[in-house]
């Protein structure tokens, strides 16, 4: 597979002169066509920084973002993004949502129509299309924000935090669903969570990032059987990954820390 | 006749029904009062003595055309107000620059009463209709744009980074994602401060007019005729209701989704 996006090197620092803080440091990944990348860390490592910084909402300080060998200078519907939360808009139903970003490209009413419905039915929200944000779950929501997304056709599709704010048993079903999704649909998909045991669940490769500054300092591949998750979580396998992870993660914040 | 618990209940609860009750009230001590001969007929007319006034005011034309021309004065000034508030509300609460360039200032007017620039307006425009507009303008523009510009600061930046990511930019999202956003409070904004409007067009009204619901109330006093004080003061507050309840009927009919 092709390289589709490629970080190299990249920095970023908030405020000028001596009261700046850099909050990434050289970071650097590649991401292929069709994979799905996780980047893992605490609070305060970053990883939402790399996220705006691919989306174009904010730009490095140094390095290069480039898509398809283009450079990043903004943001675009080349890339998606799935928000941790309040990013439905509360005025328009689930189905005008998902058309959003298609009438924004001004695409023809049919075009819209049909991916609206289709991407309704790929979230499997296909009855929920006439409901507003507000009559809607948690999980729903965020799936209508998947669909958003990707009814955009986004070459990447960029996922901070998008279980976060959710109980966990719906956190879990919500998994479940977005690994079907990225089987059925071969999207281009990177996940930032905090949530170690959901990036392994996710991503072929996972990239742990240590704050102050924000680096990645662990690059893992994960090759699991993922059909069933229900299965995998509690596997011997599994949790031992998921243990050797944890620790190296808690190794690397120094004693005494926060 | 009695009205069972359940339905006594049920009526309770209906939202008008405190309210109407409230002032049902204040309406029958009202008539008590006046009708008992404790307090003088001079300062406390009789609820029928004020009906009559009302009827008579009404037969005449007096107060039908007094009533117009004060709301023509308060849609007049209040829609110049809230025509330019919303674009320039809008820009502050979009560009900084320009808002840190015009806060201030506006801050610092905003509290100028507005009544005070009567002196002023009368000897810039005379006693016409202009002065009278203009300080309903003077009086609501400021705080319908320094409230307007807040509710587009509030906007979930959440909201706008998405519209962006989904390949919008400049107009469509300020079309498209902050007024939708905004609509309620704007509605809101205006509903509030359509009452500054009204108070300040019955005070300019008081000083100098030869029309309007406020000159009546002036030439009232004149006569000592309270009851046709209290008409206009009634009439005033019933106007002000029904423009109220208008926004907020408006408000629940185009932004049913902010309830």
């Amino acid at each position: 597979m092709p390289i589709q996006l490629q970080v190299s090197n990249v920095c970023k620092s908030f405020g000028h002169g001596p009261q700046a803080k850099l909050v990434l440091d050289q970071v650097s990944f590649d991401l292929q066509g069709g994979q799905f990348l996780a980047l893992v860390g605490s609070s305060g490592s970053g990883k939402s920084t790399v996220m705006r910084l691919i989306a174009g909402l904010d730009r490095p300080s140094s390095g290069t973002i480039t898509l398809d060998g283009q450079a990043v200078r903004g943001p675009g519907f080349d890339r998606g993004m799935v928000f941790q939360k309040y990013s439905l808009y509360p005025w328009l139903t689930a189905a005008q949502n998902v058309a959003f970003g298609m009438e924004l490209q001004q695409r023809s009413r049919q075009d819209i129509r049909e991916r609206t419905a289709y991407f309704l039915e790929v979230v499997g929200l296909a009855d929920a299309g006439r409901l507003f944000p507000r009559e809607l779950s948690g999980g729903m929501q965020q799936r209508i924000a998947i669909a958003r997304a990707l009814a955009a056709e986004p070459k990447v599709l960029l996922l901070d935090e998008p279980f976060g704010a959710l109980d966990i048993q719906i956190r879990e079903s919500m998994q479940e669903f977005l690994h079907g999704l990225w089987r059925q649909t071969g999207l281009t998909a990177l996940l930032i969570t905090h949530d170690l045991e959901e990036a392994l669940l996710l991503a072929g490769q996972v990239h742990i990032m240590a704050p102050s500054p924000g680096r990645i300092v662990r690059s893992v591949t994960v090759e699991l059987d993922r059909r069933d998750m229900a299965q995998l979580r509690l596997s011997p396998l599994f949790l031992e990954l998921r243990e050797n992870l944890a620790q190296s993660l808690r190794s690397l914040e120094p004693a005494g820390r926060r | 006749m009695q009205l069972a618990p359940a339905r006594l209940h049920r009526s309770l609860r209906h939202p008008w029904t405190l309210g109407v009750l409230g002032v049902a009230v204040v309406v029958l001590l009202w008539f008590l009062i006046s009708n008992s001969g404790v307090v003088d007929k001079l300062f406390l007319p009789s609820p029928q003595a004020v009906w009559a006034a009302g009827q008579n005011q009404w037969s005449s034309g007096l107060l039908l055309k007094d009533a117009i021309a004060s709301i023509q004065r308060v849609f007049i000034g209040f829609a110049m107000s809230a025509g330019l508030a919303l674009p320039i509300g809008i820009v502050m609460g979009t560009n900084v620059i320009i808002c840190r360039l015009l806060e201030p200032l506006m801050a610092l007017i905003r509290y100028m009463p507005a009544p005070a620039f009567i002196p002023l307006l009368i000897i810039y425009f005379g006693l016409e209709e202009l002065p009278k507009v203009l300080l309903i303008f003077i009086g609501t523009f400021f705080f319908n744009t320094l409230m307007i510009m807040d509710a587009v600061k509030f906007v979930p930046h959440e909201l706008v980074e998405t519209a962006r990511t989904l390949g919008g930019r400049g107009l469509p999202i300020l079309t498209r994602v902050v007024a939708p956003y905004i609509a309620p409070q704007v509605l809101d904004t205006y509903r509030i401060n359509m009452a500054s409007a009204w108070n300040l067009v019955i005070v300019a009204e008081l000083v100098a007019a030869s029309e309007g619901l406020g000159k009546r109330i002036s030439l009232s006093q004149r006569f000592l005729r309270t009851d046709e004080i209290f008409v206009g003061l009634i009439v005033i507050g019933l106007i002000g209701l029904a423009i109220d309840l208008g926004f907020r009927f408006l408000m629940r009919r185009a932004c049913s989704w902010a309830n």
